[in-house]
């Protein structure tokens, strides 16, 4: 690119002073330097280490999986009733159905507390261009950006042209099944607080932003939010608006704060309230302990097992390989040149 | 002047001696063959450049002194001069417009603006635009830079001062540069630069003299005489202004800096003027107090406004097989957007039913008028989506690459400048880098194509013997002492001593000694008077530290007229000085002033030159020096033949030694043939028409019946590590092709002192002069050598191990015989033989027929050559082939302005090719694969999540994420490596050349390579990929968290990539890749810390988590291991030879104490 020399700044100079370039390490690319080469030594060193250090990791984590107690109880279909089998959507878009649906389920062992409590959707594209896209952040944080819903079409305004808040299509389709639990009729407690992230109640959602003609429009897509609580202390509305990363995810519902024993019988109440039906969306209620591995996924430990095992036998396979096939490191014999004296190919 | 060298040969006089097809081959080889071969009659002349002469219609008139009535409509070019590309004005438009002329850019203008559309907005509209702008930007902030500079130049150089004769009164005003006018007369001091082009008017020196120094114009530091006319000078100057009735009649402006046509009416007498009248703008006034000339030419149409253009643009081979690979990628994105369009179309076709309702695509508007929001039917959602996919996988062809690239290729420059052992202490010149685009092709260079004089010899003349009435002085071996006496001269009371003193024969100095009256003593006298007075040389004298001694240094434009002027000097013959009209020589001790009648310049056509002088006995004499085969002709052939024989002898011996020849002839004219002389002459020089061959055959008229003197020779030094060079060439496999202007002869001995030819080798000797010979020789050639051939395995199993196996083969071909070859189709037969051949010889060839062999071999194979010279003869060979290299040494600059690298000495070579050639193409050919396959990584990974959301080509990875991707997270460690990585040192490259060959096979970009890089970027994408999603299928981890995760796991990957790969660590190595990475992770933790954008804070919770650590760890391994793994075995099991010379390097130690005892594979394991 460009010249080096333009014409007027030639060799104008006269040659008294020399222009011999100074000698420096750096530029004669002579700084002092470090030039791995993979011995043997260092290769097997390498696969062995890897494979001591993955074969424990996985073991650890696949234990950790295995320690997790998951109560995973699907619902969609279950929950509509006999007659409703063959059209669920009408069943779950009227009003006047009921849609209240009470199961048993059964601890299979001692779950320690605090037990989660999770809705899983499958089929769920919240990672649809067309639905993360629909959103305000300016909004949903302060009240002065209240108008500001360039994005989120189309759930932006009413029909009259009155701004709705929280607008968009994630906030509009909130999710509106909901949960509760009976032990031996006695209710247990589901604390629904924290189940946000905190940095998104003190930063992302306004405390003086209140939902407004929310929910009003021709179609309902999900749950109604109460006016009068302001959008930093909806923490379903925190918790669904963190858009799910795969079309089959988990959200966190509540936390029950008890231990729960072993072949204890619970009561489930579930409002079935959302529609999935359209879309032959699954809807999953998850009762889950938690370890440092997260959920129960028996994935990485298998993984990391896979890894580590490879990586012994590799390197095995390499110390056959370099007993059987020998070389001096460095032996000049084997330029190609020396091999094939000629120099010609 | 060159008198033997570089020229083709031209008109001949003497019978051919034979013409029949002459092809030999003989294996020991070492005479030198005993005729010379001369071209054919006819050829000659239509090679020969005849003067043109000046028609009036293309002749630009100038009334001297008179610029208004010079050019009244102001149409000539003013003296500003203007080199900056751009104003402030058009600097937006025009430099946009010069870098959208690159595809790529366009390109990536393209898919900015289709993100533009709403339907389409992929991304946020600065995302979009800031990779693009930002590219753009950096290089205009470097033009506006550059051009702010020539602006800067610009100025001052307008704004200088001029002493220009206004016309009003006839006195010398001040005007700056910019406002000289063409017609204007100026006056120039001493050590002031030359405003414009003008013509010489008048010197201080009353014959007319000016001395001009050229260093800006051709780089040559020695001053030229240049002459105002005898017509113009005599004129007084004062008051009235005295040139008031010139005309001058000039051809229009040119880039010739050697050459200008005019003729000037004055007082109705018609003078012609010639490139000795002429000084030009840039030249410098010396030793002459001050100068009036008239502008010819100024601004930009001066001499060398016309030459200053930049280097010739070209394209390395490796950004040629890059575009290859690049449209593979563009492929593989069509392939993947094709993909995930009709994915898409599916997608829409099967859910047709459940898009109104499902509540992440809603595909009605309910709220306003229950129109489709954003739908428009499955067959535009496709087209959109495969427009989108485009925009989102738009990195696949790397914007990033092209300006690392020149990032890169700038780095390498630098230390390629700033090299020690390319900087040449005798000229004082760094190498230079005139081209940006090409560092890598000097890895892959397989011919070279050298010129001789001045690159692989110095073209510093040393005279060494001369024969003189037929006996040969060769002996000379010791410097005369300074003290004898016999060249220095006694001024006054100062001694003027010649700058360099020459190695004299004891014999002939005792014959001019003692034995001056002798019939050989007279001829020696002879002799060297000619010497001393036949040449352009101007003695210079020089003070000298010590008070009473000053050196007489002699200037001059031939260093063969150089060397024998101080050889004159060295036997008792100083030339002191010289005006146009006389010359003063102090012949051992005795002062005496010559004049001189008149003078035939050299010319190529007679190559001889000669000078009437007047001795001060009042006798007239012709002195006539030339090559020897033009003077042969015009030698009185009727006596003393044994003299010319024994004169011939001597010819041959000197020339088989490598040595210039010249002879010198002399003849007393008599008062008849002067006049006569004089009077064809000044009508010749006259002459409107022909005037060039009027005075050459004036010259031919008067040149004849010669008394030989002698003859002399010159060695031609080769320059320091010429042989080396050329033997770690061969070794390297580089084929070496000597092109010279040179005699069969001189050229053979070169070759045989510069160790390009063995007395091993089988010598293909071609000189033909028809075309018939020339396909009969060739025919024979191609015959022999697939003879040779085929006797050569049977050698090789005889001789195997001891080296050299095959008879190699050097082709001699002359000028003459290329004339009947290039561009019919012979050039197939040769191009046959010459590829055979280890080392190809031609000589007496012409400029243009060396661009036609350098043509030869680039159109014929994909090998890369290179040109190397140092002469105004070389330009077109260096322009023509891959690689010009220009040798900033004696001759004119003109080499160095076509070139697209300048260095002072051939033997740089080695270092240029082998190190740094080596270097920049491993360097260059990994950052190109390594950027491929990091952009590839990136966009699969984006891929391979499309396909999890409803293929509507969300990503995961944040906008900002995406865009720094290729610009921050990963562009500088790859910057860096490219500069700075070397795979093995300097001395192991020197050490073994034959490690050059890997760039002449491709070793290190191929096909292969690039296939094998895109496999593992799929692997390694999908191991990024498939991990996190995995282990977080049932989770509730969020869109940012999980692209965070990918983000930094795709940015570890890549760099522990780049890492693994890297040859050699230094600091800043180390200081690349890992800050990166922190880079990396202080951007995305920025970005999380932005309330606006939906990742907020996302970071920090997935970081807290051991399943992100899990993860990330698991990638790097999962995703190294199949290259970890064959990188191992093949190091291992299938070693190339730079990665035994890497092992080498690390084990010299221990192989220097431990003999060669294969060592136990175990104990080297434990």
């Amino acid at each position: 690119m460009g010249d080096s020399t333009s014409p007027s700044d030639g060799p104008a100079e006269p040659r008294r002073k020399s222009k011999k370039p100074k000698y420096s390490r750096f530029t004669q690319q002579e700084l002092p330097a470090c030039k791995p080469l993979l011995t043997p030594m260092i290769v097997v060193t390498t696969f062995a280490l890897i494979g001591i250090i993955f074969i424990p990791i996985g073991l650890a984590s696949l234990s950790a999986s295995e320690q997790v107690v998951e109560i995973v109880y699907q619902y969609d279909v279950d929950c509509i009733p006999e007659q409703s089998q063959n059209d669920k959507v009408a069943f779950i878009q009227s009003s006047v159905t009921n849609k209240t649906c009470t199961r048993t389920l059964t601890v299979p062992r001692h779950m320690d507390g605090p037990v989660h409590i999770y809705y899983e959707l499958d089929n769920f594209y919240q990672n649809h261009r067309r639905y993360v896209k629909s959103r305000s952040d300016k909004q949903l944080r302060s009240k002065a950006s209240e108008k500001v819903t360039t994005n989120c079409a189309p759930e932006a305004t009413t029909s009259d042209g009155s701004v709705i808040v929280p607008c968009g299509l994630i906030a509009w389709s909130l999710f509106n099944d909901t949960y509760s639990f009976a032990i031996d009729s006695k209710t247990i407690e589901v604390n629904k607080k924290n189940i946000a992230w905190q940095s998104d109640k003190e930063h992302k959602f306004g405390n003086d932003v209140y939902p407004k003609n929310f929910q009003m429009g021709g179609l309902i897509g999900g749950a109604k939010l109460n006016a009068s609580i302001p959008l930093s202390e909806q923490e379903d509305l925190i918790v669904w608006m963190r858009t799910a990363a795969l079309p089959k995810f988990r959200k966190l519902y509540g936390r029950i704060e008890t231990d729960l024993d072993a072949n204890e019988q619970i009561t489930v109440t579930i409002q079935n309230n959302y529609n999935t039906y359209s879309f032959e969306g699954k809807k999953k209620l998850v009762l889950s302990t938690t370890s440092w591995i997260g959920g129960k996924n028996d994935f990485l430990g298998t993984a990391y097992l896979t890894v580590g095992s490879l990586c012994l036998f590799l390197a095995m396979a390499f110390i056959v390989l370099y007993l059987l096939k020998p070389r001096t490191l460095g032996d000049p014999s084997y330029l190609s040149w020396n091999r094939n004296p000629d120099g010609h190919y | 002047m060159a008198y033997e060298d570089d020229d083709p040969p031209l008109s001949l006089h003497l019978p051919r001696p034979i013409s029949e097809p002459h092809l030999r081959l003989d294996p020991l080889s070492l005479s030198a063959p005993s005729a010379v071969r001369h071209g054919s009659r006819a050829e000659s002349e239509r090679l020969a450049s005849s003067q043109p002469e000046l028609a009036d219609a293309d002749a630009r008139l100038v009334i001297v002194g008179d610029p208004g009535r010079t050019d009244p409509h102001l149409q000539l070019a003013g003296n500003a001069v203007r080199t900056a590309k751009y104003s402030p004005f058009t600097f937006l438009p025009r430099n946009l417009f010069e870098q959208f002329h690159r595809v790529a850019y366009v390109y990536f203008l393209v898919i900015a603006v289709l993100n533009q559309l709403p339907q389409l907005a992929v991304f946020g509209r600065g995302a979009s635009v800031l990779p693009l702008a930002f590219v753009l930007l950096v290089t205009a902030v470097k033009d506006a830079y550059e051009d702010w500079r020539r602006h800067r130049s610009d100025r001052s150089e307008n704004n200088r001062a001029a002493s220009v004769v206004d016309s009003r009164d006839s006195q010398f005003r001040t005007k700056r540069w910019k406002d000289v006018r063409v017609g204007e007369v100026l006056k120039v001091f001493a050590d002031e630069t030359i405003p414009c082009d003008m013509v010489l008017l008048a010197t201080s020196d009353p014959t007319g003299v000016a001395y001009v120094q050229t260093i800006n114009l051709d780089g040559e530091s020695n001053l030229k005489t240049r002459y105002a006319k005898q017509e113009t000078t005599s004129r007084p100057i004062g008051d009235a202004h005295p040139f008031a009735a010139g005309l001058i009649r000039c051809e229009r402006p040119n880039r010739n800096i050697y050459g200008f046509l005019a003729n000037m009416e004055i007082d109705g007498k018609r003078v012609s003027l010639g490139p000795s009248n002429i000084i030009l703008r840039g030249c410098e006034l010396k030793n002459t107090a001050w100068a009036i000339g008239v502008a010819v030419y100024a601004g930009n149409e001066t001499k060398v406004m016309l030459n200053s253009s930049g280097a010739p643009s070209k394209r390395s081979r490796l950004e040629t097989h890059m575009n290859r690979e690049t449209l593979l990628l563009s492929a593989v994105l069509i392939t993947l957007c094709s993909v995930v369009s009709i994915c898409n179309g599916i997608w829409l076709g099967k859910h047709r039913n459940d898009l109104e309702l499902s509540q992440f695509f809603r595909k009605r508007d309910y709220s306003d008028s229950g129109e489709n929001y954003n739908y428009y039917g499955i067959g535009m959602q496709v087209f959109f989506t495969f427009l989108m996919s485009v925009i989102v996988f738009q990195i696949m062809i790397p914007i990033s690459l092209y300006i690392s690239m020149e990032l890169v290729r700038l780095g390498q420059a630098y230390f390629m400048i700033r090299d020690t052992n390319l900087y040449d202490e005798s000229s004082n010149s760094k190498f230079q880098c005139r081209a940006l685009n090409i560092n890598e092709d000097l890895g892959q260079v397989k011919y070279v194509f050298s010129d001789k004089t001045g690159t692989l010899t110095e073209n510093k003349m040393e005279f060494r013997c001369a024969t003189i009435r037929g006996r040969d002085y060769s002996s000379g071996k010791v410097p005369l002492q300074d003290n004898g006496g016999t060249h220095s001269v006694l001024v006054g009371d100062r001694i003027w001593k010649p700058k360099m003193s020459v190695k004299t024969d004891p014999e002939l100095v005792a014959l001019l000694q003692s034995k001056v009256e002798t019939e050989q003593g007279k001829q020696a006298c002879e002799f060297f008077l000619a010497l001393a007075c036949c040449n352009t040389i101007v003695p210079l004298v020089v003070e000298t530290a010590d008070q009473k001694q000053k050196l007489i240094d002699y200037q001059g434009e031939s260093p063969d007229e150089q060397a024998l002027v101080y050889a004159a000097a060295s036997y008792g013959f100083v030339l002191i000085e010289r005006t146009s009209g006389h010359i003063v020589v102090d012949v051992r001790g005795d002062r005496q002033r010559y004049d001189v009648l008149g003078l035939h310049e050299f010319d190529s056509d007679r190559k001889r030159m000669s000078v009437i002088i007047g001795c001060p006995d009042k006798t007239v004499k012709l002195y006539v020096k030339g090559a020897d085969i033009s003077m042969f002709g015009v030698i009185q052939k009727t006596v003393n033949l044994d003299i010319i024989r024994a004169t011939e002898t001597s010819l041959n011996a000197y020339s088989s030694l490598g040595l210039r020849t010249l002879v010198i002839g002399m003849r007393k004219l008599s008062r008849n043939d002067f006049e006569e002389w004089q009077s064809a002459y000044e009508n010749a020089s006259t002459a409107l028409i022909g005037r060039g061959r009027l005075l050459r055959a004036v010259a031919s008229n008067v040149e004849r019946d010669l008394h030989i003197l002698g003859a002399s020779g010159i060695e031609d030094k080769l320059q320091q590590g010429v042989p080396e060079a050329i033997e770690s060439m061969r070794q390297a496999d580089i084929k070496v092709w000597v092109l010279t202007g040179d005699k069969q002869e001189t050229a053979i001995s070169i070759g045989f002192s510069c160790k390009l030819l063995t007395s091993e080798m089988t010598q293909i000797v071609i000189n033909s002069n028809s075309r018939e010979s020339c396909k009969k020789s060739l025919q024979d050639a191609v015959a022999m050598s697939s003879k040779l051939a085929a006797i050569s395995p049977d050698s090789e199993n005889i001789l195997r191990g001891t080296g050299s196996s095959r008879i190699a083969l050097a082709l001699v071909i002359d000028g003459n015989s290329l004339v009947y070859i290039l561009e019919t189709e012979l050039e197939e037969e040769l191009f046959k033989v010459a590829t055979v051949c280890d080392v190809v010889l031609c000589c007496r060839v012409a400029p243009l027929q060396k661009a036609g062999i350098v043509a030869l071999m680039k159109n014929r194979t994909d090998d890369m050559t290179l040109a190397i010279g140092d002469g105004a003869n070389d330009v077109s060979m260096i322009q023509m082939a891959d690689v010009g290299i220009g040798i900033s040494g004696q001759e004119g600059r003109q080499a160095v302005m076509a070139s697209d690298f300048a260095m002072g000495q051939f033997r740089f070579l080695v270092p240029l090719l082998l190190v740094h050639g080596h270097w920049n193409y491993q360097r260059m050919a990994y950052m190109i694969l390594y950027n491929f396959y990091r952009n590839a990584v990136f966009v699969f990974i984006l891929f391979w999540y499309v396909l999890y959301t409803a293929y509507s080509l969300t990503t995961a990875i944040s906008e900002w994420s995406s865009v720094l991707y290729s610009v921050i997270y990963t562009a500088l460690p790859t910057i860096v490596v490219g500069i700075l990585d070397k795979d093995l040192s300097r001395r192991t490259l020197i050490k073994y050349p034959q490690l050059y060959r890997a760039g002449q096979r491709d070793e290190r970009y191929n096909l292969k390579f690039f296939i094998l890089t895109m496999m593992d970027s799929i692997w390694q994408s999908a191991a990024i990929f498939y991990i996190p999603y995995l282990a977080y299928r049932h989770s509730v981890v969020d869109v940012s968290s999980l692209g965070d995760l990918w983000t930094l796991a795709v940015v570890v990957l890549v760099n522990i990539h780049l890492a693994m790969d890297v040859f050699q660590w230094n600091w800043i190595t180390h200081a690349s890749i890992w800050g990166c990475i922190v880079a990396t992770v202080i951007c995305v933790i920025v970005i999380d810390s932005i309330w606006m954008l939906p990742g907020y804070w996302a970071i920090f919770h997935i970081m807290g988590t051991g399943l992100f650590w899990l993860c990330l760890l698991g990638i790097i391994i999962a995703g190294m291991l199949p290259h970890f793994t064959t990188k191992a075995l093949t190091e291992y099991f299938m070693p190339n030879d730079i990665q035994i010379a890497r092992e080498l390097e690390k084990y010299q130690k221990n192989a220097a104490t431990t003999s060669e005892i294969p060592m136990s594979t175990l104990s080297q394991l434990l």
